[in-house]
């Protein structure tokens, strides 16, 4: 596999508010990103030669990239939309990484928008397979459930064991959000909130699962070249993968369920680019899919981050807080951001890109000298992982 | 003529039961007492009429089978053959003669009648006779408490190794005593006393004596006499009138435990009389409905080898009773809950139709090159990758455990919003299954739950029924939903 490593930068980067956003729409959402990142790249839109969209739901599907030429005024360059369930910002990103890599494109936009909150539901809930038939009621804390389910019963946690495992991420990514201005939900919890709230799918209850809420995010991508022309404090591509695993896990011949082999590609692959031999020790940050609690468990252990079926562990000594070995969701991730779908991805970067700068919007949750930082989505029945890893130095 | 009769038999029940005393008491009225059965929400005539088919056929040769007919009041599709879809969900040969009896209590017996007279003639040599029913009565009417919900099915053959058809006589009545209007929910009925005076009593009466004279037998030769009838009082006064013993020649007629099933309760009654039939019995079988069927059977040598998968006992005793009539209200359709979330899937005819061996045969493919079993149909092996050398299996009669499941609270129906999201590993190929869990109490679920599968609707969408396969758990306790 052919490498980019050091060959593409970030310039410039984006992100709205997130929550519920009742009197903005796609378009409001899709220029408080561009702009802000325009601004903080310091460049004209016109310089903008390629446009990729990332967006599932908003309005509607089959819109093809209008959501960002109209909203925007980009005139007559390419405008690519991807979909790929809750990955596709981070793919609409890498796609953007590769087409300047490619050398077609110097200056490329990569931005993801959502709006959830039109489409009238309050969760991720029924009806959204692929299939009109077999996935007539799979619903997403359904699916996740099912993992929770069976890594209980894999590792031999009673309920109680295992809710309490999983509380512990939670209130830790809602400490960490009630520290970041743009997250949509700012409560601190306690593991006992957790323990009794309202179950959705269980064992994942209220607390377990992201919210439903607005938000685009934008980056402007460069070669690493030309970078230095724009700002002195570009941030780098280091290392990609993306993994999409044949097979609806539901019906996946063998499947062990508690553990993905998409989530474990994606992130060796990632590792590999950017030469990471260690990834519990060499990284600084890391922005993974906490779709629900139960997701963020895993990739603890899929990423190489826990020993298999030890990162309970972790969890207990509080190894992924903000004084830990290493902060996981330090923005508070999906659980406090919310997942309007296709722009989590970016928001995941946008979060990586100011930590790697030092400007974290609240001093107190700046990780110090941060160098290293991967960001990562997981989306489908689960099925599709991608993960991203940037730095702010070159070699 | 040469001989015909049946060769296999089986009922079918759903799990769930309602107390009538729960619906008395909503009503301030007095309860008939007992328990009616309530198809669950997941279900209709067509699922039902599936069950009882694969209880009788069990683990028979199936391609053997040339005819399906069905038989109902309450079909699913008004105008579509409901036995096509049956055959499919019984994964019956594509080269088989499907015929719908409908619009008639006798609607079940005329199609026994029809299908040992095909045999009889040598047109065909096994008849696959199905009969399910889910009628309503108005809400507060004596027949609300009355009717269940139930099916039957019994394999019409020349071998009569179950029984043996002795003969028939049949009377045809015209009057308004009990009707639905095309456009009506419920059955309507004429003042009782005209009803079952001037109809049931008079017309059953008629055909049972009728058959005894025609046959030359007195009512003391008959083993069994399988009477389904309105109601327990009616019941007994109508063999009293017949001059039968009720302590040892009647048949249960059901009501008390069960509930009348409409077309498909005298094949019901008939197939629980060969549950406990001795070889030699005679069962004489008279249903009515604008006239009376009335038919002679005498159980066959092989009557006890051919006990059903699952006895009309075992059904009685598996059962989960509602907790409430509101509950019982909006299974039925008779109110409308608060509107959960909209559904997003569009069904499509195509998707369906395209995929019908997975979705309705349940077949799943196996591999020639490696022997991975995977469902629904892969043209690529999951497993080796070979591409278009599968053999279709089908997995509907295999038995699993759950793997893994959850109790999902936003996947099911605002009246029923649990769903337990269910994946179970089948056979000794353990090929994997998704799907939803159904006919359980959730909380009872666990990990290494033995399941079977079981045919049902999933949706209602695009103005059809979208069915396809759920696990049900392979025994139901006694709990509440």
């Amino acid at each position: 596999m052919g490498s980019i490593k050091d060959e593409v930068a970030i310039i410039g980067m984006g992100c709205t508010q997130f929550g519920e956003r009742w009197d903005k729409g796609t378009e409001d959402l899709a220029v408080e990103a561009a702009w802000e990142a325009f601004e903080d790249a310091g460049i004209e839109k016109d310089l903008i030669e390629a446009c990729y969209l990332s967006t599932v739901m908003s309005p509607i599907i089959g819109v093809g990239g209008t959501i960002a030429a109209d909203s925007l005024k980009l005139r007559n360059i390419p405008v690519i939309r991807n979909e790929n369930w809750c990955t596709s910002g981070h793919i609409a990103l890498l796609e953007a990484c590769m087409a300047v890599a490619s050398g077609a494109f110097d200056m490329v936009l990569a931005i993801g928008v959502e709006k959830l909150k039109d489409t009238g539901y309050p969760g991720l809930g029924t009806g959204r397979g692929m299939h009109p038939v077999y996935e007539a009621r799979r619903t997403s804390p359904g699916s996740f459930a099912l993992i929770a389910q069976r890594y209980f019963t894999q590792y031999g946690l009673s309920e109680e064991e295992g809710k309490e495992t999983l509380a512990k991420i939670e209130v830790k990514n809602h400490d960490n959000g009630s520290l970041c201005p743009k997250a949509h939900f700012h409560n601190r919890i306690t593991i006992e909130q957790v323990m009794k709230a309202p179950i959705i799918a269980w064992p994942l209850g209220l607390f377990d699962c992201c919210g439903n809420s607005d938000g685009a995010a934008c980056a402007i991508i460069t070669t690493a070249k030309r970078a230095k022309d724009f700002r002195k404090d570009p941030i780098y591509l280091k290392g990609f993968g993306i993994s999409a695993d044949a097979s609806l896990p539901h019906f996946r011949p063998d499947f062990g369920w508690a553990s993905f082999e998409a989530l474990v590609t994606s992130s060796h692959k990632a590792y590999e680019m950017a030469g990471i031999k260690n990834p519990r020790e060499e990284l600084d940050l890391a922005e993974v899919h906490d779709c629900f609690s139960i997701t963020e468990l895993l990739i603890y252990e899929d990423f190489g981050f826990s020993p298999r079926g030890r990162a309970r562990e972790d969890v207990d000594s509080g190894f992924f807080t903000r004084q830990g070995g290493l902060p996981v969701n330090i923005d508070g991730g999906l659980k406090c951001f919310g997942h309007p779908i296709g722009a989590s991805g970016l928001r995941m970067t946008y979060e990586v890109y100011k930590q790697l700068q030092g400007k974290a919007d609240l001093p107190e949750r700046q990780i110090p000298d941060a160098r290293l930082g991967l960001a990562h989505t997981f989306g489908g029945p689960p099925q599709i992982s991608a993960v991203a890893i940037f730095s702010n130095e070159l070699g | 003529m040469t001989s015909v009769g049946i060769e296999r038999f089986g009922g079918y029940l759903p799990a769930f039961r309602l107390d009538r005393g729960l619906i008395a008491e909503s009503w301030g009225r007095g309860s008939l007492g007992g328990e009616r059965t309530v198809a669950n929400n997941d279900e209709d005539a067509v699922t039902m009429a599936v069950e009882a088919g694969r209880n009788a056929l069990g683990d028979m040769d199936k391609g053997k089978v040339e005819g399906l007919f069905f038989a109902t009041t309450s079909p699913v599709y008004k105008e579509k053959m409901n036995a096509a879809l049956l055959g499919a969900a019984l994964d019956l040969r594509r080269e088989i003669a499907t015929l719908d009896f409908a619009h008639s209590l006798r609607s079940g017996t005329g199609a026994l009648k029809a299908a040992l007279d095909a045999v009889g003639a040598g047109s065909m040599q096994t008849v696959l006779v199905t009969a399910a029913d889910c009628r309503l009565g108005y809400p507060r009417s004596d027949q609300e408490q009355a009717f269940g919900d139930g099916a039957a099915a019994l394999l019409v053959g020349p071998e009569a190794g179950a029984a043996r058809f002795e003969g028939a006589f049949q009377v045809s009545h015209e009057m308004m005593d009990v009707w639905r209007n095309p456009e009506d929910a419920f059955v309507r009925t004429w003042e009782s006393r005209f009803i079952l005076g001037e109809g049931f009593m008079k017309h059953v009466a008629e055909a049972v004596e009728g058959l005894l004279k025609r046959m030359d037998l007195t009512a003391d030769r008959v083993a069994r006499l399988i009477l389904p009838a309105p109601d327990l009082r009616t019941h007994k006064r109508v063999v009293k009138r017949l001059g039968f013993n009720p302590e040892t020649q009647v048949s249960d007629p059901l009501i008390s435990r069960v509930g009348h099933c409409g077309a498909a309760h005298p094949l019901l009654m008939l197939a629980a009389a060969l549950d406990t039939a001795a070889p030699g019995d005679l069962l004489l079988l008279a249903a009515y409905g604008d006239g009376t069927d009335a038919l002679l059977f005498r159980a066959g040598e092989k009557v006890r080898e051919r006990t059903p998968r699952r006895t009309l006992e075992d059904f009685l005793e598996q059962k989960i009773m509602l907790p409430s009539y509101a509950r019982f209200l909006s299974y039925k359709g008779i109110v409308e809950t608060v509107p959960g979330e909209p559904f997003r899937l569009i069904p499509s005819a195509t998707v369906t139709w395209r995929d019908r061996n997975s979705i309705l045969r349940c077949h799943g493919s196996k591999c020639r090159d490696c022997g991975t079993l995977a469902f629904p149909v892969q043209r690529v092996c999951y497993t080796c990758n070979a591409k278009d050398r599968f053999d279709e299996v089908r997995i509907a009669e295999m038995e699993g455990e759950v793997f893994t499941f959850t109790r999902d609270n936003l996947a099911g129906r605002s009246d029923d919003p649990v769903v337990v999201q269910t994946v179970a590993e089948f056979g000794t190929e353990k090929v994997r299954f998704y799907g939803m869990m159904t006919d359980c109490v959730p909380s009872e679920i666990r990990v290494g739950t033995p399941v079977g599968l079981t045919f049902r609707r999933i949706y209602e969408g695009a103005g059809m029924h979208n069915y396809f396969w759920k696990c049900r758990p392979l025994r139901i306790g006694g709990g509440e939903v």
